[in-house]
């Protein structure tokens, strides 16, 4: 539901939504059998492994309680808790930036880089930059962007688009990455085997040269602690931390919804998150930051891109406890079989299908919403507790209610849930349509009807219609009781 | 107690049999049921699609139908969760306090039919006999919104004659989920195609499962393969002798 006063998401670039709607990109990704491979393998691997590791808390609901509670008090105040972080950031030595979209936040970091004469940076994964297009706004500028996580290096060497939150390149087996690497990386030994330990010696050589070398890096945050400024990146290879350690320029963008107010508050997350999403209990780097290290320059650009959108609508809002664990895409069937490219944004899964169209407003991605069985495994493993399926619902309202302001002829779906709703409210219309029913038993074996028959019947044979309705035998069955 | 039977449009529609079976076992069991013939849907379809506003007075006609009763008996897991977790959200939507308090009180008295049977009525042998091989597939909605748990399994383990096997994978979404088998064909295909794959591979005669909706779903694409293996709602089979 709309309200009046509630700001519109009116985004200037960035990677939220797609080219194509969410069921013709999934026919495409449902087809492709080495897709469906790779993704059942690996989603079915780590959904095994949070199981096991989630199971071993006995306070997993409280912590989770708990996280869900932290992050509403932020969102509840954010406007505090970043005047706060601004300031505390400022007084150590660091500079904050506000973008209100992906484009200013692009033109704050390429003007950032230029000015220090740098025309080649390293990158640590980072989900916002991807939101917002970076690389490909300093390639325009003449700069190049490395990314220094195997799996963005994968993804960035293969020319291709990430198409998971936590594993970029999930869509691709060892066998693939070794002709990636093959093909795209300068100075790779021939004889490179698909051995993942062979695979990964040849990226950690590549990608030394580069850190070694490198005078800015570019970097997303996981945590920002309002209280005393510190930022926190979360990660499983090292790589960031090289990023975040070796470059004389660091600059962090950071979508305003990454606060949490105190220290302490990280407890909860710290645990909550590595269990979440690799499955582990704990994750193998954790880098902290506060402010400018001396001989460091550190810019912190706080990105809205929609947030503050997300924001005003009270049944959505909860998306933006999201931490970005991926959790629901590993257990999501959806996700298993239509892959994350099918989504169209960099945010796909159960969680990409609530937040992209709130993102971007639900008029730029009005399939997102559908893109779900509401089957509630996402919700079951939320580690913040996001009522996803709620959600999705709530936007598939907004969808219509959109459609509705947008088009003053009501379209098929709209007329026919019109009708049904006419019929099924009045039990004498109702009584007659169910009669009507045993029309339909001459449909049954026939391949062509129209839609939407005909994407029922693509699959799935129609069931038999019955003879007579169940109320029909039930009045007769009183009646016969009654004589 | 007054036992009413919610009837749920897909099942007084196209498969009466399930209710009949529904009737048939709780009066077999002792209870008078009645079924008030002024209900229609529940609205589920209409919310899960984006169209709250038209489920409203498909929502009116069911409390309307409903008051009064101290029991309300659905054969559908689906359905008991849009009534109890839905309708009143939507009633607070539309912020009509009369709906509110109405949609609480038939939510509070509606149950599942394995709810009904071994939390109210505390039976688990319910007496039945059904002499198949027969694989069990939990719903999305009976196991993720009404938390039914094994409580399907208890009764069904205590069928006479009935060889039950599990389901690998079972707590997987068939890939029905209402519209979204007609809005995303191909990914509700993949789904349940992997669905299949796992009922085939139990060897079961019958896929049984507590939501006719499921059922059309999966026996739909059974039906299509020709490889004779059938679904049946658990209300069916509870309610065999």
């Amino acid at each position: 539901m709309t309200f009046l006063g509630m700001p519109a998401a009116s985004l200037t670039g960035g990677n939220l939504d797609g080219e194509q709607p969410f069921p013709e990109a999934a026919r495409l990704s449902v087809g492709n059998a080495q897709l469906r491979r790779n993704l059942g393998a690996a989603t079915h691997t780590i959904r095994g492994k949070r199981a096991a590791v989630v199971s071993e808390l006995p306070d997993w609901q409280e912590l989770r309680a708990a996280g869900a509670a932290i992050k509403d008090d932020v969102l509840a105040n954010l406007e505090r808790y970043l005047l706060q972080l601004e300031q505390q950031v400022t007084a150590r030595g660091g500079t904050v930036h506000w973008a209100r979209d992906a484009q200013e936040a692009n033109r704050i970091v390429t003007d950032l880089v230029k000015a220090t004469g740098a025309s080649e940076v390293v990158k640590v994964k980072s989900m916002a930059t991807q939101e917002i297009g970076l690389n490909e706004a300093l390639e325009q500028a003449g700069i190049e962007a490395f990314e220094t996580d195997l799996a963005e290096l994968i993804v960035q060497l293969g020319h291709d688009k990430p198409s998971h939150i936590l594993v970029p390149a999930i869509h691709r087996n060892r066998s693939e990455i070794r002709e990636i690497f093959l093909r795209e990386m300068p100075d790779v030994d021939p004889a490179l085997t698909d051995v993942p330990a062979a695979l990964a010696e040849a990226a950690r050589g590549h990608l030394r040269r580069k850190f070694l070398t490198a005078e800015v890096a570019i970097s997303g945050a996981n945590f920002a602690v309002a209280e005393t400024g510190t930022l926190a990146v979360v990660e499983s290879e090292g790589n960031g931390r090289m990023c975040l350690t070796l470059p004389k320029t660091l600059i962090t963008v950071m979508g305003i919804e990454k606060l949490v107010p105190t220290w302490r508050d990280l407890e909860v997350f710290l645990q909550l998150l590595p269990r979440s999403s690799t499955g582990e209990r704990m994750n193998p780097y954790t880098s902290m930051w506060t402010g400018a290290v001396e001989g460091q320059q550190f810019h912190l650009v706080l990105l809205d891109n929609g947030r503050t959108a997300t924001l005003a609508d009270p049944q959505g809002r909860s998306a933006l406890r999201c931490i970005r664990c991926s959790a629901c895409l590993n257990v999501c069937p959806v996700y298993e079989r239509a892959g994350g490219h099918a989504y169209g944004s960099v945010y796909p899964g159960p969680i990409g299908a609530v937040l992209s169209p709130q993102l971007t407003g639900v008029d730029r991605n009005p399939s997102l919403p559908y893109a779900s069985t509401l089957c509630g495994a996402c919700y079951d493993v939320c580690p913040v507790a996001i009522d996803i399926p709620s959600m999705l619902v709530h936007l598939r309202a907004r969808v219509v209610d959109d459609k509705r302001e947008q088009h003053r002829l009501p379209s098929p779906e709209q007329a026919a849930m019109a009708a049904a709703s006419w019929t099924m409210r009045d039990s004498r219309r109702w009584t007659r349509a169910l009669r009507a029913v045993r029309l339909s038993k001459p449909l049954r074996g026939w391949r062509l009807l129209p839609p939407p028959l005909s994407s029922w019947i693509s699959s799935r044979d129609l069931p038999a219609a019955p003879a007579q309705s169940f109320r029909d035998w039930w009045t007769e069955r009183e009646k016969s009781r009654d004589e | 107690m007054r036992v009413a039977l919610f009837i749920t449009c897909l099942a007084d529609g196209l498969y009466p049999d399930v209710a009949k079976a529904t009737v048939g076992l709780l009066e077999r069991l002792g209870h008078e049921v009645e079924v008030p013939l002024q209900q229609s849907c529940c609205g589920q379809m209409h919310i899960n699609t984006g169209y709250p506003r038209e489920a409203v007075p498909l929502i009116r006609n069911h409390v309307d139908a409903f008051a009064g009763y101290d029991a309300i008996v659905a054969p559908s897991a689906s359905c008991t969760a849009s009534i109890r977790h839905q309708h009143g959200e939507v009633a607070s939507s539309i912020g009509d306090a009369s709906l509110i308090a109405s949609t609480a009180e038939i939510a509070a008295r509606t149950y599942e039919l394995s709810e009904f049977l071994t939390d109210v009525l505390e039976v688990t042998d319910v007496g039945a006999y059904y002499p198949h091989r027969v694989t069990y597939h939990p719903t999305c909605h009976s196991l993720r919104l009404l938390r039914v748990g094994d409580r399907p399994l208890q009764l069904l383990r205590q069928v006479r004659g009935i060889d039950l096997v599990e389901l690998p994978d079972a707590e997987s979404c068939c890939g029905f989920g209402g519209t979204f088998a007609l809005k995303n064909p191909d990914v509700s295909t993949a789904m349940l195609a992997d669905k299949m794959q796992n009922v085939l591979q139990t060897r079961a005669e019958v896929c049984a499962a507590g939501d006719s909706s499921c059922l059309m779903h999966i026996g739909g694409g059974l039906s299509r393969l020709k490889v004779g293996v059938r679904t049946v709602h658990l209300a069916e089979i509870l309610a065999s002798t």
